[in-house]
């Protein structure tokens, strides 16, 4: 069985945790850097990007995360995870881990008042995804590697560069797991079988 | 593609970001700053902090919205702020400023002694204090996506706090251990909506996140709170009105991240300056008890 991470420094772990275990994975909320060891992939999940940012660097995670996504090992940011992810971000903002070739905007669409949920097609994921956009971030921009798997009234919500994949929205908070599962099946083609 | 705004998974889902995480209250931008760059998930914007509220005494009213607008451009992480219970125009001008979160709170002056506000009619989400299953589910069938203990606020005494939320948690696991059939007379006995209960049941918890609010004082006193099972933590007075707020605010985020990491809480309680004095419960009069206010 392969091990997924889940980042659980602050955010909405436990419903990662639960949405991965529907796919057949050991789930490990991961609070400690050894922790990363075991893993074959890693969630950064939805909360607050500078809460977690400064709890990384606090606890020595930011090393670590470089070198996780140095090996190839698939990486998947949601909302504030996704924001984690980019290489840069709009406003004069220091990247975080900065390992996605994607231009970021965070609060894109406005306050919590303007939050919302759609649906909207994913390519090669579905026609009909169940997104929930709170205080989302947009991606602005995206690198050549780069491929735009979902875009909502124009502007990007879904982009994978090979092993990492980042969304705007919050594929946790619904019952609809096939974002999850799209991972789930990245990281199994990245194990090598030993 | 067509939007749909304020339905409950977008209120809710709101709260569930803020999961593991502080929320601070702050008078002013200077520490809503310190309280950004301190790690908080999300600040409370106020005119004064609950220890000055209950100081000054009168009514307590709704801040002015210059302190309201103020913080919110000071920083990027959400802004919360208070109305009185049943205030429904104060709370209709924090939604019409954009205030990503309301607290309909006992530390104001209620503005109506008979009903709460009616919160599935607005966008904005809601957070509401409770004592117990009954009033917490109450405000959640009232259209509150976010629950938070009332404590004693103001007072930097835990002991409110820590009953509050066993009380709510003995309840809850009552609940999901009862018979459906036996429900009916639960929910009869503590004023509980019937649906709201049944949730309870099937899925093992509150429908919406429960954080800790009302009496946090020290680093300890929020590892506490997580240990009893909050989903977070409210920090009122006990951070601005600490000898060091900046490095209480981190050490109260950390050890909230790391509630059960005890040599390390015990690292970060070192050398902290003093925490507030604090009131002793006992000898507070009823009148002066926040937390009998709402029902």
């Amino acid at each position: 069985m392969i091990n997924i991470g889940v980042l659980a420094l602050q955010g909405a772990v436990r419903e990662h945790v639960k949405a991965l275990e529907a796919s057949d994975v050991k789930v490990i909320p991961v609070k400690r850097v050894e922790q990363l060891e075991e893993l074959d992939g890693l969630v950064f999940p939805g909360g607050e990007s500078t809460t977690m940012r400064r709890l990384i660097n606090k606890y020595d995670f930011y090393e670590p995360l470089k070198e996780f996504a140095a090996k190839n090992k698939p990486i998947f940011g949601t909302c504030a995870g996704a924001i984690l992810m980019a290489k840069e971000l709009v406003g004069n903002v220091e990247p975080h881990i900065a390992v996605m070739d994607i231009k970021v905007e965070r609060n894109a669409f406005g306050r919590q008042r303007e939050s919302f949920e759609a649906i909207l097609p994913v390519k090669g994921i579905g026609d009909d995804i169940d997104a929930v956009f709170i205080r989302a971030p947009i991606i602005q921009e995206v690198g050549s590697r780069v491929e735009v798997l979902a875009e909502f009234d124009g502007e990007i919500v879904v982009a994978k560069e090979g092993p990492f994949l980042a969304c705007s929205f919050h594929p946790e908070l619904t019952e609809d797991n096939r974002m999850h599962q799209y991972f789930v099946e990245m990281v199994r083609s990245c194990v090598v079988p030993a | 593609m067509e939007r749909q705004v304020g339905t409950d998974r977008v209120k809710r889902g709101m709260a569930e970001m803020q999961k593991g995480g502080v929320i601070m209250d702050v008078v002013n931008a200077e520490q809503a700053k310190i309280a950004e760059e301190a790690g908080a998930v999300a600040v409370m914007a106020l005119e004064r902090v609950p220890s000055d509220i209950r100081a000054a005494g009168g009514v307590a009213r709704m801040a002015d919205p210059t302190i309201v607008e103020e913080v919110t451009n000071a920083v990027t992480i959400p802004v919360m702020a208070k109305c009185r219970i049943g205030h429904i125009v104060e709370a209709r001008v924090l939604e019409a400023m954009g205030v990503d979160y309301i607290d309909e709170s006992e530390v104001l002056t209620p503005a109506d002694e008979v009903y709460h506000l009616y919160k599935r009619d607005f966008t904005v989400p809601f957070v509401c204090g409770a004592r117990d299953i009954g009033e917490a589910t109450r405000r959640i069938a009232e259209g509150a996506s976010m629950i938070r203990t009332k404590g004693e606020p103001g007072t930097g005494n835990i002991v409110e706090a820590v009953r509050h939320m066993r009380m709510m948690q003995s309840q809850i696991n009552e609940v999901v251990n009862m018979s459906v059939d036996e429900i009916m007379t639960y929910a009869k006995n503590t004023g509980s909506p019937f649906e709201v209960l049944l949730n309870i049941k099937e899925n093992g918890k509150l429908p919406v996140v429960n954080f800790a609010a009302g009496g946090v004082a020290t680093p300890a006193d929020a590892a506490l709170m997580m240990q009893l099972g909050a989903d977070g933590v409210f920090v009122g007075s006990g951070i601005f009105k600490s000898d060091n707020p900046a490095k209480f605010a981190r050490a109260i985020v950390e050890a909230t991240t790391h509630y059960q990491d005890y040599a390390l809480i015990a690292e970060l309680s070192k050398d902290l300056g003093a925490a507030m004095k604090g009131i002793e419960i006992s000898t507070l009069e009823q009148k002066d008890r926040m937390q009998e206010r709402g029902w």
